[in-house]
């Protein structure tokens, strides 16, 4: 739960997880009191996407860390008194920040997540356009020798 | 040129990973910016640790500005930071405010019995439910409350001698140079 510092304590705490792994899935998720089945889906997949802030890598629905359980128990507890995904999502923005969610909402801090991928895509777009008409060019040389390799052609 | 064109982007990939490393020895990557930051405090009222009849209200701490310690016996890095609240507690200017977090209180007083307490005041949140409004996910974190109780700072993990002179103590002579 604490933040361990030293590097040593990393690897003991890596070793420690990992030999408790199996046994601590197995006790992640304690039973709730579900009216019914639709419920308990619902549940499941709300938790599914929300991100523990603990453990960061790790779904609320899957983790063990306490911090997790209680963020569960709070999400249960706001689907009694009837709260919508969207606003049960908000009330963990609004404490926890968009971190929280898996999919990250589109705003001015998460352009980049976003568009990103695709400026890559054009940039790389860009360079094959440029190779092509590059030899498009060399093509069109009149017939002669063969030219001397000049080790662009890697 | 064309045949410096490999090493050089060999040479940017190096420097993209270069940075990579330094910006991770720069940031730590477990902290979540707090959305709570200069918005008001969530209300609160909870039990004073050794006087549990009494509670202690955000309404109570209003007009004081106070540094919110969110701690636990279990918690070892706390251990860590214990000495510096201790050293740095009395001269910070502002009130110093334990919260325990998700502890047995036996356990809660054992500890500060060990350990010493540097807390002007202590209050006991038990459940850990009034931590979820202050978007607490861990211990220790601190939280720097101004005379309106608007949140000034937050630091998440142990408050360390350079944290306090370089983050915490600036951010507290901003404080107080407004509030005047």
């Amino acid at each position: 739960m604490s933040r361990p510092a030293s590097g040593l304590l990393r690897v003991l705490m890596l070793v420690a997880l990992l030999a408790f792994a199996g046994f601590a899935h197995a006790q992640a998720i304690e039973p709730m009191p579900f009216a019914n089945r639709t419920q308990e889906v619902r549940f499941q997949h709300l938790t599914a996407q929300l991100r523990c802030p603990m453990c960061q890598n790790e779904t609320l629905a899957d983790s063990n860390a306490p911090i997790a359980r209680d963020l569960r128990n709070q999400v249960f507890k706001l689907m009694q008194q009837g709260k919508s995904d969207e606003q049960i999502k908000q009330y963990l923005v609004d404490r926890y920040s968009s971190y929280v969610l898996y999919d990250p909402p589109l705003n001015r801090g998460t352009w980049l997540l976003w568009f990103g991928p695709l400026l890559i895509l054009l940039a790389g777009a860009g360079v094959v356009l440029m190779a092509i008409r590059k030899r498009n060019r060399g093509n069109q040389m009149p017939a002669g020798p063969e030219p001397a390799e000049n080790g662009d052609d890697w | 040129m064309n045949r410096l064109l490999p090493f050089i982007g060999f040479m940017l990939l190096v420097a993209l990973f270069g940075f990579g490393i330094w910006w991770n020895t720069q940031h730590d990557q477990s902290a979540i910016p707090s959305p709570l930051l200069n918005k008001p405090a969530p209300a609160f009222n909870l039990p004073k640790l050794y006087e549990p009849a009494q509670t202690v209200s955000k309404a109570d701490l209003l007009g004081k500005p106070y540094l919110l310690n969110v701690f636990a016996s279990w918690c070892i890095e706390c251990g860590v930071e214990h000495p510096v609240l201790e050293a740095e507690g009395p001269s910070l200017g502002v009130l110093l405010v334990g919260y325990n977090y998700k502890d047995a209180p036996a356990d809660a007083k054992r500890w500060l019995a060990e350990h010493g307490n540097p807390y002007n005041e202590l209050i006991a949140d038990e459940s850990g439910q009034t931590a979820i409004d202050f978007g607490v996910y861990g211990a220790p974190e601190s939280f720097l409350v101004d005379t309106k109780g608007v949140i000034r700072y937050k630091h998440i993990g142990p408050l360390t001698p350079d944290v306090v002179s370089q983050q915490l103590k600036p951010a507290i002579a901003a404080m107080l140079k407004e509030a005047k």
